[in-house]
């Protein structure tokens, strides 16, 4: 049993350290005997015959956003959407989750295109949500990271909300809600690093990876105890400050 | 000369501000007595600056500029020049202008001749607008503080216009060996001053994860390096368009260290007969650019070499920045490290050697410190956590509870994760570390800028160290 790991544009979009996912991801599964591999996927290297198990996208600078759009107009965009579509799972956050969707709006320029993976549309806003978020998710119970955006998205049918927003402002301010959710795909503007202080969605990623190829797998539990607390005193301290 | 009556008020009322909070202990206190002084006369920083004969030098970029500033203003001082610097850390136009009417005369003794401003990035190009300075440094654009000062392309984007209508005759001292900062250097109106790093054998093996802005400004394709000297400084080329590193008008050479003590180097600059050799009483290779910088624009205002380098020797930190204090039989360092590169630089001069005493790592997530704390992802802790280093990771501060997540996540064994300080203040840090560290330890602090002041406050309680205003 292995896992290969495919860090979409590792240089392109690192920004607000999300690399913590893809060490999550890779440390969880080491410490389950499972070796894995971390692919890194840039500007000009193609998705198809790479046989990525699990796939992690970050957020980037507005000039790399450009050219990560564009490097996705082709086949490589159709070989993550039909991945996605066959149950590969994926975590994209916030430009990354942008780009999974039609398209992302900018203020009086033309339509950023993303791969149409997840119905959802995202559009430049008018004041810069910044934060701690916390959420309650159906599948996952509490989850918390930090916020840092302009864009707002609006999920369209057949997606879920990754949860409910109790602290922050999640996809748009409007409704209550952050994230998405479409087969083994989750979208959402939570950085954090998100995997690390929330071990219950690292192992899910893990599991849904597996179980494609192996078929049912039972991961063994961890000693999760600096990984809960964190998680508990940074959801008080966000509580907190939201009084 | 008319008596500016408005000017004169708001000096009076700054200083006498300024004193007040100085008498009550309440830190060094410019940026309330400036901010009133603005209210009083809008035109203060403007004003002020004027009347310096010298002008005014401004000091920016993400790290270093309290160093920097620090040294430039040593180095004019032994030149023989009376110098006004907020040295108190207060980086914005409100707490500039307080530093500068602090030492403004109203008619009486020596006025100062020369203004060595340390400014923020947010408030840079309002310095530049109000102060028309005669010299602009520009040290450094990393990731820093991203929910407050943003990426770094708009840093830069805000930047661009203000150095842009630089005076003509106005100098802009500028590290070419920042892509960013040399692409801003391509359009303005003052004459450029380029420096860098001409060295072999400090440089990565690869770009760092915290680095940024490898891409080249014309065609879009990432930089190859002939050197990495740290984060995305070096000796950059785009394999595309030809776009290269400028020329470098002063280079540091052959530079070496000697611990975590002094550095020394060897300075090329053209004009000059013969190579400056300097010795430095600062440790690491982000020093070495602060030094350089200070050389480069020290000799842009006219100081000779020799008196450079002779004040250069005797250079005592900065509030934290490799600050030594001795607190109950313990041998306490204290470094602060706000931000990825900047905490990459303290652990690489930290890792040179084994790790084998207590290190203490505290982070804060106040508006000061920056509230998000997902940059301790980009740091690249897995030097620490290595088996050549044995020494016991404390994780400290409001938000030691990601440190701890990092750490583990980073490799550390949990034998080497301390989580006894989680949840304590800094003060209470202090009364439970003799407890959990042998006397005698050598103990280094990294901490957030909040966590620093907090801990400096601590030991000053205990009269462990001076109050950070009046060093
Ligand atoms: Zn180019």
């Amino acid at each position: 049993m292995n896992l290969r790991i495919g860090w979409l544009y590792g240089h392109e979009m690192n920004i607000y350290g999300d690399r913590g996912n893809v060490l999550a991801l890779a440390h969880r599964a080491k410490w389950r005997g499972i070796p894995s591999e971390i692919v890194t996927i840039g500007i000009g290297q193609a998705i198809a015959g790479q046989a990525i198990d699990l796939f992690f996208w970050g957020g980037g600078q507005d000039r790399e956003q450009i050219s990560v759009a564009a490097d996705l107009s082709g086949d490589k965009g159709r070989d993550l959407k039909a991945a996605i579509e066959d149950g590969v799972p994926i975590l994209a956050v916030c430009g990354g989750y942008q780009l999974l969707g039609h398209y992302y709006r900018p203020h009086g320029e033309a339509d950023l295109p993303g791969i149409s993976a997840l119905n959802v549309t995202s559009e430049a806003g008018s004041e810069r949500f910044i934060g701690n978020v916390v959420i309650d998710a159906p599948e996952f119970g509490t989850l918390v990271g930090f916020e840092n955006h302009s864009g707002l998205t609006f999920l369209g049918n057949g997606v879920q909300p990754l949860g409910k927003v109790r602290v922050g402002h999640g996809n748009n301010g409007r409704d209550r809600q952050e994230g998405a959710r479409y087969k083994n795909a989750i979208g959402c503007y939570l950085h954090g690093s998100l995997l690390p202080k929330n071990p219950v969605l690292a192992d899910w990623l893990i599991s849904a990876a597996l179980e494609r190829k192996h078929g049912s797998v039972d991961l063994p539990s961890l000693d999760d105890a600096v990984e809960t607390r964190a998680h508990d005193q940074v959801v008080r301290r966000a509580l907190k400050l939201a009084r | 000369m008319a008596v500016d009556l408005r000017l004169n008020a708001a000096i009076a009322t700054s200083k006498a501000l300024t004193r007040a909070i100085r008498r009550v202990g309440r830190g060094g206190g410019t940026a309330f007595p400036g901010l009133i002084a603005t209210r009083i006369d809008p035109g203060i920083l403007g004003k002020l600056s004027a009347r310096l004969p010298q002008g005014v030098t401004i000091v920016a970029g993400t790290n270093g500029k309290t160093t920097t500033s620090r040294m430039l203003a040593g180095v004019l001082r032994e030149s023989g020049l009376q110098v006004v610097h907020n040295r108190s850390g207060s980086n914005l136009v409100r707490g500039i202008s307080g530093a500068l009417a602090a030492e403004a005369s109203l008619g009486r003794g020596r006025s100062a001749e020369i203004g060595v401003i340390e400014s923020d990035e947010n408030a840079l190009p309002d310095v530049i607008r109000q102060t028309s300075p005669h010299c602009l440094l520009l040290l450094n654009l990393f990731r820093d503080q991203l929910d407050r000062y943003g990426e770094l392309e708009t840093i830069a984007r805000h930047w661009a216009p203000a150095v842009a209508e630089l005076d003509s005759d106005a100098t802009l001292v500028v590290n070419a060996d920042d892509p960013n900062l040399a692409a801003l250097a391509e359009n303005t109106r003052a004459r450029v001053v380029t420096f860098g790093l001409e060295t072999e054998g400090h440089g990565l093996p690869e770009l760092p994860h915290a680095a940024d802005s490898a891409v080249c400004r014309r065609c879009g394709s990432r930089f190859e390096y002939d050197a990495i000297y740290v984060s995305h400084l070096g000796a950059y080329r785009c394999p595309n368009c030809a776009y290269r590193r400028p020329e470098l008008d002063i280079a540091a050479r052959e530079i070496s260290f000697q611990g975590m003590e002094r550095l020394s180097m060897t300075v090329r600059r053209d004009g000059w007969e013969d190579d400056l050799r300097l010795d430095v009483a600062l440790p690491g290779l982000y020093n070495a650019y602060n030094a350089l910088a200070v050389v480069a624009t020290a000799s842009v205002l006219g100081v000779d070499a020799g008196t450079i380098a002779t004040s250069l020797r005797s250079f005592e930190a900065a509030f934290g920045r490799l600050e030594k204090i001795e607190y109950e039989g313990l041998h306490l360092t204290l470094a602060l490290s706000k931000n990825p590169v900047g905490f990459n630089e303290v652990l690489r001069m930290l890792t040179v050697e084994p790790v084998t005493g207590p290190v203490i790592i505290g982070i804060n997530d106040l508006d000061a410190d920056g509230r998000d704390v997902s940059w301790l992802w980009d740091v690249d802790f897995e030097t620490l956590a290595e088996n050549a280093h044995t020494g016991t990771v404390f994780a400290a501060g409001i938000r030691g509870d990601d440190l701890a997540v990092r750490m583990k996540y980073a490799g550390l064994p949990a034998d080497r994760l301390d989580l006894g300080l989680l949840g304590l203040s800094f003060s209470e840090v202090l009364d439970t570390l003799p407890k959990s560290v042998a006397k005698g330890e050598h103990v280094f602090v990294l901490l957030t800028y909040t966590a620093m002041l907090q801990l400096r406050r601590a030991l000053a309680g205990r009269g462990a160290a001076p109050q950070f205003w009046r060093q």
